[in-house]
Formats: structure tokens, sequence, C-alpha cells
């Protein structure tokens, strides 16, 4: 019954902190106090200071000729011509599959295929010189979309399982590189050697290469670290920590040069796979240590339940230990991944064809552009920056997709 | 058993590994038998070939078996090794590649051109991964016993120094205190230092692995002096900005013949490369013809018996031990031309690459260095 | 009940098959892996030395003390091209260690600061540090030496035309040229005097803190310390007669400067570059390291009184260094191995020589053995400092 003296009492409703007005935000964040104020405006004239001069130099004082007058070379070196349906049909099969992956897992593949596929159009939109202008080339680009909207379609069909998929993807993996290469004179696939391949292409073989031959090995090492065959361990942590220890050029180099006198002389070995090899070799010894950290990681009492659930070793070893240790590290492994990708770059000490080669061999082709050393490099830069971030940006949507440090 | 699937796959692999790289070395000369393992272990392929340990004969095995020859070579240095519009290997270097590919196979385009840098250039011939090092490499006694066989001479060059026309300087004297850029894992860099330090000068090093950094820096302004064979400089002034600015002293400081070198050991390839040289060489006598790329044919139909012998189809030239068809010679010779067309071609007084004149590389009928045996 | 009982000791006696048994398994195992281990390096070693026998390839050492025969760009110690080829090695591994020391120090100082930057409340401050970690960490380092050296570094005017800075310090192509003081002949005296009260001042400093801490007197410490290091210089000055250091200034020469202390291009855009790069990975450790100090010790600290600077000092950094040291000295180890990208832009770094060694002395394996374990060695005593002091914090944390 309501009592007429009782007034309730007057309860102050708490609203939430609302968004602090411009003015407001201004002063807390930049002008809190006199130090902070000082520090402001110096950023404040630096930022304006670099900000314009970069974009002066980039939009009105810079030459980008040898970035605009033969765009393909970036892209695939010396590849001949007129064999370059080989590349544009190993573009299709990515974007057609990446179309599929999308369709089936839905997610972050979504991204990738769209980035692909708008990516590759934009490319074949914008004028430029030489052999990418031209009509066929700029029509190819454009079709990519089409083609993974195709594989969206049907990846999402429920016929079409995860392993159909990956299946796709290993396939791809061995054909590619097969078609690139070729099978010999007078048939409808000449041979075009490793030397010939170049730019781009050559980055992303090996970075791509390296990544998937160095990750089962990491697995390996890491586990063979942590076994109790005392000649396995010795091997894995001497093989670690020696390759861990050296910096990537010399491993580069001896994989290259010296590698050769270590194998019986009737083997000669391709100089991009010997780059490869390399890579794979540095890689997979910063993979096991990531990997080892996992495995660490797994609590004692997940092997214990599984050993009296009556698992094998290696049964244990697959389907409980790996799967948990490998989420724990994947921003460790992604962040190999992306440093792998940057440290293409050093192939070009053991004459590897790869981006930053390419617009090195650019500067010199011509008098002209010898001078243009600040526009070569910068786009180089901003390419594999580009790339880096998408990586690292992919990386941590998949680490909220997967639920890394929740469960 | 699950435990022993590491193990046990380690080996199977292993075991193919071994199986599969054939018999040891047994240092006897036996038939070659060619059998092809094709293996795609990685990204790539892998060749292996089931051969004796290098002898006699396994080089052209190898190369008629893969169909064309490797060379090591430049992509980068006009007139000797550098690319076309079309991205095709041409020069000078290459050219004598492709006689031999024209020789051994009948076709001048079945060639590798391996690009290697000078650092590189030892390694790579005495692992055997390339057929021919046809790289400006200087024929020197430390190199003949590490690196492979050094065949003939086929440019005497010397090393020199180009400097900028308003430095004043004109002789060695003057550069005292200078900069001197250079590229590293050369004789010339050996050269230069010991120049310097014979007359007391110092200088500054400026040292890069791969030859278009050193004259970029050089061409920025980077040092005072570059310093390289004669030839190079040439070929590097033409490709300059203005060349007019730079001069090329007239000093030569050591002896430069730049030679093609094969792997050591393989007494059969050395002698079918070195054959071939000799062809381009006595076609430009005077007394044959000369023999020139456009008149083979001619001469092989007409009665001019000198001119035949020369051309390898007069009696036995030794074609039967190397292996090759007794017309090869004529192979080569219709693919690349004599040594004066192959000379002037790049660096000729019409040469496409710049023009140096032949000097010490004239003919010996002209008395010039080029001399070769007879082939009879 | 004892029917399953008497079943289970039947089961018992059944013995296991050795193929599933696991003691067995476990020896075969060792054994198995132990031949495919050792079978593989063996064969690997075979080859080499077939190889070396049948290409002429020598694998000794005996080529160390002949002469080199090459020049080097730069060196720390005297050097010419009739020194031995070991001298050239060791004029290689100064270099690296020059640039790496040096490195170190700078990448830490700028480092830390972004890292400071990046956690600061003001919002712009914050977003440069984020731009500039963002930036160094996604291009490759080989490309932004590229950018310093060739695109910066190597467009400075010439020589003639050198930028001049109060100091005078001339700044061209050819390098940074500083005007440096150098000491004297009585400025040895000076030298070792200043050492000698560097040395008396951190005992002074040392000692005297203890004795606050434990008794709680005020001591002066830090005036005391510092009064000693003025003492030493003052007396050193004294001896050596009032004129310790002389200015060497650089001058133009025919066609350098000659005097001074010069920084080669060379050198200068491979520190930079390493600074430049390594710094933004520095600064995500300090981060990282300062985020994981409880934020309940900032707040206990702001109870307490502390200022901003204080709290920073005394209560923060010491715990997020736990936290930070051992990524920090990993990275330390990343730029010297990274110096090794000194041969794209022609600095003599130990690999740099090391590469031409093996062109001139035509000796791969030995000498390619060699640069191997000098970053080996480098690595291993980084790793054996990280150890020691991972130990050293794990016993004075208290057990939680």
């Amino acid at each position: 019954m309501t009592d007429a003296g009782n007034t309730k009492p007057a309860v102050a409703i708490v609203l939430p902190p609302a968004a602090l007005k411009p003015i407001a935000w201004v002063r807390r964040n930049l002008f809190n106090n006199w130090f902070n104020s000082v520090l402001t405006l110096l950023s404040l004239g630096l930022v304006y200071f670099v900000g314009r001069a970069v974009l002066e130099w980039a939009f009105i004082s810079a030459d980008w000729r040898p970035v605009t007058h033969n765009p393909i070379l970036y892209l695939i070196g010396q590849y001949p011509r007129d064999q370059l349906w080989r590349v544009g049909a190993s573009l299709l099969l990515v974007s057609f599959l990446t179309g599929m992956s999308w369709g089936k897992w839905r997610g972050i593949m979504r991204s990738f295929a769209l980035l692909l596929g708008i990516g590759l159009a934009i490319l074949g939109i914008i004028p430029a010189g030489g052999q990418l202008g031209s009509l066929a080339v700029s029509v190819f680009l454009l079709t990519n979309l089409p083609v993974t909207f195709l594989g969206y379609l049907l990846g999402s069909r429920k016929f079409v399982t995860g392993s159909w998929v990956l299946g796709g993807w290993l396939i791809s993996f061995l054909l590619i590189p097969f078609l690139l290469r070729g099978i010999g004179e007078g048939t409808m696939l000449p041979t075009v050697e490793t030397s010939m391949w170049g730019g781009l292409l050559v980055t992303l073989i090996l970075a791509i290469g390296g990544i998937l031959l160095s990750f089962p090995l990491g697995v390996l090492l890491a586990l063979g670290r942590r076994s109790s065959l005392p000649v396995l361990k010795i091997f894995s942590i001497g093989f670690i920590e020696g390759i861990r220890g050296v910096p990537l050029v010399t491993i580069l180099f001896m994989s290259s040069i010296i590698l050769a006198l270590f194998l019986p002389p009737e083997l000669r070995i391709d100089r991009l796979v010997r780059a490869l090899i390399g890579m794979t070799i540095f890689s997979a010894a910063y993979t096991a240590e990531n990997v080892r950290g996992g495995l660490q990681a797994v609590p004692a009492g997940q092997i214990e339940a599984a050993k009296a659930v009556g698992l094998t070793n290696f049964q244990t070893t697959r389907l409980i230990i790996l799967p948990q240790a490998l989420r724990a590290v994947i921003p460790a492994i992604v962040g190999q991944f992306i440093s792998l990708f940057k440290d293409t770059t050093l192939a070009i000490i053991v004459a590897i064809n790869e981006l930053l080669n390419i617009g090195k061999s650019v500067l010199q082709s011509d008098v002209e552009f010898l001078q243009l050393q600040f526009e070569v490099y910068i786009f180089v830069a901003a390419v594999f920056w580009a790339f880096s971030y998408l990586m690292s940006f992919a990386s941590r949507r998949l680490e909220t997709t997967l639920g890394v440090g929740e469960r | 058993m699950r435990k022993l699937l590491l193990p046990l796959a380690s080996l199977i692999i292993l075991a193919m590994l071994l199986s599969a790289c054939g018999t040891p070395s047994g240092g006897e000369i036996v038939e070659v038998e060619v059998t092809r393992i094709v293996e795609v272990t990685t990204e790539g392929e892998t060749q292996i070939v089931s051969a004796p340990a290098p002898g006699y004969g396994e080089i052209l095995a190898r190369v008629k078996e893969r169909g064309r020859v490797v060379c090591a070579g430049r992509t980068d240095l006009l007139g000797f090794g550098y690319l076309d519009d079309d991205g095709r290997n041409i020069g000078f270097d290459i050219d004598l590649c492709r006689a031999v590919a024209a020789a051994v196979l009948g076709d001048p385009e079945a060639i590798e051109i391996v690009p290697v840098t000078a650092a590189e250039r030892g390694p790579v011939i005495q692992t055997g991964e390339v057929d021919i090092l046809s790289r400006n490499v200087t024929w020197t006694s430390s190199r003949d016993s590490q690196w492979g066989n050094f065949t003939i001479t086929m440019f005497y060059d010397g090393q020199g120094y180009m400097v900028r026309k308003d430095s004043g300087i004109e002789s060695q004297d003057d550069m005292n205190g200078a900069s001197v850029c250079v590229t590293s894992g050369t004789t010339t860099e050996k050269n230069l230092a010991a120049d310097f330090r014979e007359r007391g000068l110092d200088f500054e090093a400026v040292i890069f692995e791969d030859t278009s950094s050193v004259y970029g820096a050089f061409f920025e302004g980077r040092c005072d002096v570059t310093t390289s064979d004669r030839s190079q400089l040439a070929a590097i002034r033409a490709g300059a900005d203005n060349p007019d600015d730079y001069v090329i002293l007239p000093v030569i400081i050591s002896k430069e013949p730049l030679t093609p070198v094969v792997p050591h050991g393989d007494d059969q390839w050395f002698d079918i490369v070195k054959i071939v040289m000799y062809t381009l060489i006595n076609a430009e006598n005077p007394a044959y013809g000369p023999i020139t790329q456009a008149t083979v044919d001619d001469i092989l139909a007409s009665d001019n018996i000198k001119g035949k012998t020369v051309l390898g189809v007069e009696g036995d030239w030794g074609y039967s031990s190397l292996g090759l068809e007794p017309d090869a010679l004529a192979n080569a010779l219709r693919a690349v031309g004599n040594y004066s067309e192959l000379y002037d071609r790049y660096m000729g007084p019409f040469g496409i690459a710049f023009t140096l004149p032949r000097g010490a590389n004239e003919h010996w009928t002209n008395g010039g260095l080029i001399y070769a045996p007879p082939i009879k | 009940m004892a029917s399953s009982t008497s079943h289970r000791k039947s089961q018992d006696r059944k013995s296991i098959p050795f193929w599933r048994d696991e003691r067995v398994l476990t020896a075969a195992a060792q054994v198995i892996s132990a031949i495919i281990v050792i079978g593989g390096l063996i064969w690997i070693g075979v080859n080499l030395l077939e190889a070396a026998e049948q290409r002429g390839l020598s694998l000794g050492f005996d080529f160390i003390n002949d002469p080199a025969g090459f020049p080097i760009s730069e060196s720390v110690i005297p050097y010419d091209d009739s020194y031995p080829f070991g001298t050239a090695f060791l004029v290689g591994l100064l270099n690296t260690l020059k640039v790496s020391i040096i490195g170190i120090l700078l990448a830490t100082i700028l480092g830390t600061l972004v890292g400071l930057a990046r956690i600061s409340t003001n919002w712009i401050v914050n977003k440069i540090a984020l731009a500039y970690i963002e930036l160094h960490r996604n291009i490759p380092l080989l490309v932004l030496l590229f950018i310093w050296y060739f695109a910066v570094f190597n467009k400075l005017p010439p020589a003639k035309g050198s930028l001049e800075l109060p100091g005078p310090i001339y700044l061209n192509q050819r390098g940074l040229y500083l005007s440096w003081p150098r000491l004297t002949e009585t400025g040895g005296v000076f030298a070792v005097s200043l050492l000698v009260g560097l040395i008396l001042a951190i005992i002074t400093w040392v000692y005297l803190r203890r004795l606050r801490e434990r008794s709680g007197r005020s001591t002066y410490f830090a005036g005391a310390s510092l009064a000693v290091i003025l003492v030493s210089a003052v007396l050193g000055l004294a001896l050596s007669a009032w004129q310790p250091l002389w200015i060497d200034t650089p001058v133009f020469e025919g066609f350098n400067f000659t005097g001074g202390l010069r920084l080669t291009p060379e050198f200068t855009a491979l520190l930079v570059g390493l600074v430049m790069y390594t710094a933004a990975f520095i600064a995500e450790v300090v981060r990282a390291g300062i985020q994981a100090v409880d934020f309940g010790q900032m707040e206990a600290a702001k109870a307490v009184g502390l200022k901003p600077m204080q709290i920073l000092g005394l209560v923060i950094i010491p715990q997020a260094m736990r936290v930070i040291i051992p990524p920090l000295i990993s990275q330390f180890l990343n730029l010297t191995k990274n110096s090794s990208l000194a041969l794209a832009i022609g600095y003599a770094d130990v690999f740099n020589v090391g590469r031409i060694m093996i062109n001139q002395a035509g000796r791969a394996v030995p000498v390619f053995g060699m640069v191997m374990v000098t970053y080996l060695a480098l690595s291993l005593i980084t790793s054996l400092i990280m150890n020691l002091y991972n130990r050293k914090i794990l016993i004075s944390e208290r057990a939680t």
C-alpha cells in the first residue's frame, strides 16, 4: 500500500558516459597537461611537414615511369610472353579454388576471395603501360572475379565436402609448378626454365612453398625435440639451435653453393629449388620453436586423460595435443609466415630474380631510370607492406574465429 | 607399430634417396648408361642421372640428354652478356656458348644462361653445375688449378681505370687518397690493391658484390675512380648518360686474358669446346676465304679444299673420338660467324653495343694475339 | 567376482608378443632412429670428402696465413692487402661487432621511446608511434636498407659541395665527417684517471646506497659519486698539463676529407636501417612488457601519492623488465644476425669478407665453416646471458 507520506528516494539514474564531444575529446586526449600539449603541437607540426613532403613527392615530383613502363616485369619477370596463358591459367585456378573455399568455409575466406577477385579486377581497370595495358590482359584480369563467384557457387553446394576443397588445393600446388615449368620442346607446354621466372611470381612461390613445406617439418622437429629417443632429441635440438643461431643469408648461401658439395655430383638441383630448400630449413627451425611453446602449454592433464581413455601415443599427439598446441601459437606461427614472406627478398643474394631484384634490374635497364631509386624501392616496399599488413590483419581475424585465448 | 611410424617413414625416404644415387665413384671409364629418374620431391624437378664419376664423355652425354648447353654468363654487361629488347640473351660470351651448342646439338638456341655474380663463378664451375663458364673470366694459374680447365683465350684484355674527365686525373699518381669503386671477388680487386701499394699511394676501397652497384656508385659520384677490364669499362661508359664526361685512362695495370672455362675431369668436353673456338678463329684467316657466316654453305659446295678442311668436312679432325658429327664445326660457324664477325657484331665500328678497337685481339695474320691450331 | 579374478589371472600369464611389447618397441625405435640420423650424417660427410678429392677442393685451414691480396673498405684495425687472410676475417668480425653494438644501443633507446609513445595517453603521439611501428614491421629489412643507402645516402651532395653543419661537421655522399676529440700524448693520463674515477664512482654509489638502505640515513650517494668523478677529472686534467684533448677537424684534401671521425655511408645506412627496423620490434616488446604489469600496481602507486615519473621509474619499469628482457635479448640477436645484410650495400661485415675470401682463396667449405661458427658463437653467448638473467629473476621472485 502506498503511504502518502513516503516519497520515493530520488534515484540518481547513472547514464553511461556519453561520447565526448569533439572539443572535450581534444582537451582530454591531446592537451590534458602542459607536457602533452607541447608534444601535440610538435607532433602536429611533424605530421604536417612530413605528410606534405611525402604527398608532394608521390603525386607531383616523382617519376613513376620505371613502375608504369612495364608493370608486368614486376609480376612475372622474364617469363616468355607467348606462354603467358600458363600463368593466367594458374591464376584462374587459384581464384576458383579461393571462391570454392569461400563457399565451403565462409568466414574469413570471404574476405580473401573478394580481395583477390576485386584486386585483380582493379589491376585490370587501371591504365598501365606495356603489356599490362593490353586489352587481352585487362579482360583476363577482370574474368577472375566471376570465376571466383563460380567457385563460390560450387563450394556452397551440399555435396562438396571439405576434403574435396583441400584436395583441390593440394592438386593445384602440384599442378601449378608443373604447368609453369612445362614438359619439353615441341609439346603444348614447352619448358620454361625457372631462371626465366621472376618478380612477384617467384616471391609468392618461395613464400608459399616455404610456408607449406616448413610447417610439417617444424612440427616434426618440435615433436622430435620432446621425444624420448635420445638420438632424435639431440639431432632436433642441434638442428633447431644451429639454424636459429645463424642469419638467413648464410643458410641461403649454404643451400645454394655449398650444398652442391654435400650431395653426389650427379644430382643437379634447380636454383629456385635450392633457395626454396634454404628458406624451408630456416623457417622450420623457427616454427619448431613456436610449436614447442604451444606443446608446453597443453596441460598435462590432457595427456593423462588421453592415456586413461586408452589412446596410443600417436593418436594422443594427433587428436589431443597438436590441435590445442597449434591453436595456442597461431599468432606466433602467422608472424613467422609474414617474416618468411619478407625474407624472400634475401634470395637476391643468391641471384634469384624475385621482386626486389626485378626492381634493381629495371633501374639499370634504362639510363633515364638510373636516378629513380626512390620510386622503385618505395613501390617494392609498398607491395610488401600491403601483403604483410593484410596477412597480419587476417591472422587477427583468424584468432577471433578460432577463439584463441578464450578457450 | 605406431611408434615406429616416424622412423620407418624416414628410413623409407632415406632408402629412396640412397638408391637414386646409383653407384659411388669407381673411377673407371665405363659405358655411359643414362637412366633418368624424375622425382618430384619439392616444387621443382630434380633430374638424377645415374652415371659414373665425372670422366671422359660425361658432360657431352649430359648435354645431349638434357638437350641444351648450360652456360654461366652475364645478363647485364653490354657487349659481352646482356638482354636485347625481347629478353633474348646476346653478347660476345653468349655467342661463344651458342657456337658450342650449334656444334654439339645443331641448334644455337639450345642454351640455358645461368646468371651468376662474380663471387659465384668459381663454385659454379667447380661443382659442375654449368657446362661452360663464359663470363669475362681472367685466366690465372690459381684459377686453373682450382676452378676448372681454361680453354683458349678469346679476348685479350687488360685492367684499366675510368675517371671523370673533370677530375683532372691522368695517371695513378694523381689518385692518391681517391675513392675507388670495385667489384668484390675479382682479380681486379687484388690488382688494384697491389698497384696502389707498390706505388705507395693510399686509396679508399668501395666494394660491392654486384657490378651494377659498382658502376651505379661511380656514376653517382660516390667514388672518383672505377677499375675493371678495359672492355668492361668501355661497355659501361657506352651505356652511361653522357659517355663523353668519362675517360678511360691509357694505363694497363695487368693482363686479363678472358677465357671460357669448363669443369675439371672431362677431357672430351674440354677438347670439344677448344676445337669450336679454334674454328671460329681459323675461319677469319684470309688464306681460307675468310669464311663468314654467309659463305659457309658456298664453301661447303665449292672445291675449296682448305676451306672445307677448316669447316671439318674434309678428313677426320677428331670428331669421331669427340662424339660429334663431321659438320659440327660448320654448324658453329653458321650460327655465330667467324671471330671478326663475332667481335664486330658487338664491338666493331658498327657494333650494336659499343666500339672498341681490337688492339691485341687482332687476328695473328694482322699482328694480333688471336691464334689457333689448325683443324686437321 | 571370483571368476573374473581367475579370468584376469589367466590373462596375465599370457605374454605380450614382442612386436607389441613397449620395451622392445622403444629399444628398436632408438636403434633405428640412431641408424637413420647417424647414417645420414655419415653419408653427407662421405659425399663431401669425395667431392673435395675429385674437384681438388682443399678442406684445410692452411691458407689462413697467406696474404689476402684484397682490400677492405673500412677497418677498425690496421689492414691492407698484404695482411693475411686471418686478419681479414678478424677485420670483418670487428666490423660486425661495431655495427651490432652501436646498433643495439641506439635501437634500445629509440625502441623504448617509441614503445612509451605507443602507450601514451596523447592520441596523436600514440598514433604516430603506431604508424612508425606498423610501417617498419611490414616491410623487409633489405628493402629498407636499399632505400636508405641507394635512395638517401647516395643522393647526398658530392664531397666538394658538402653540407656543412656547426662543429664543423660535413655531410656528403662519401660519409659523415665529425670533428672528433682525440687524445694528445698526455691525454692517456687523463683517460686513465677518468676511468679510475668512473670505477670509484660506481663503487661509491653502490656502497652508499646499500648503506642508506640498511641504516635509513640519507647519504647523498648521487652527489658523492658525482663529486668523485669530478675530482678525478680535474686531477686528470691537471696531470695532463691541462691539454688532454685536441679537436681533429676534417679538412678537404685532394679528393676526400681527411681527419676527424668518418662514418662511411655504408656503415651509416646499415646502422640507420637496422636501428629503425629493430626499434619497431623493441617498441612492441616494451609495450607488451609495460602492459603486462598489473594495472592494480599503477592504481596503488597513484593512491600512495607517487608522481607519474616516479610511478614509471619505481613501480612499472622494474616489474616490466622481467617480461621485457628475454624477448629484448632475442631482438638484439636478430639485429646482430641482420647485420649480415651488409653484403648488399657494400659494408665489410664478417659475411661479406667471408664471401670475398671464399672467392679469393678458393676455399669454400673452411671459410664458410668459420663464418657459421662465428655467428653461432655470438648467438650462444647471447643465449647464455639470457639464461643467466632468467635464472636470476626466477630466484628473486617470491613464489606466487
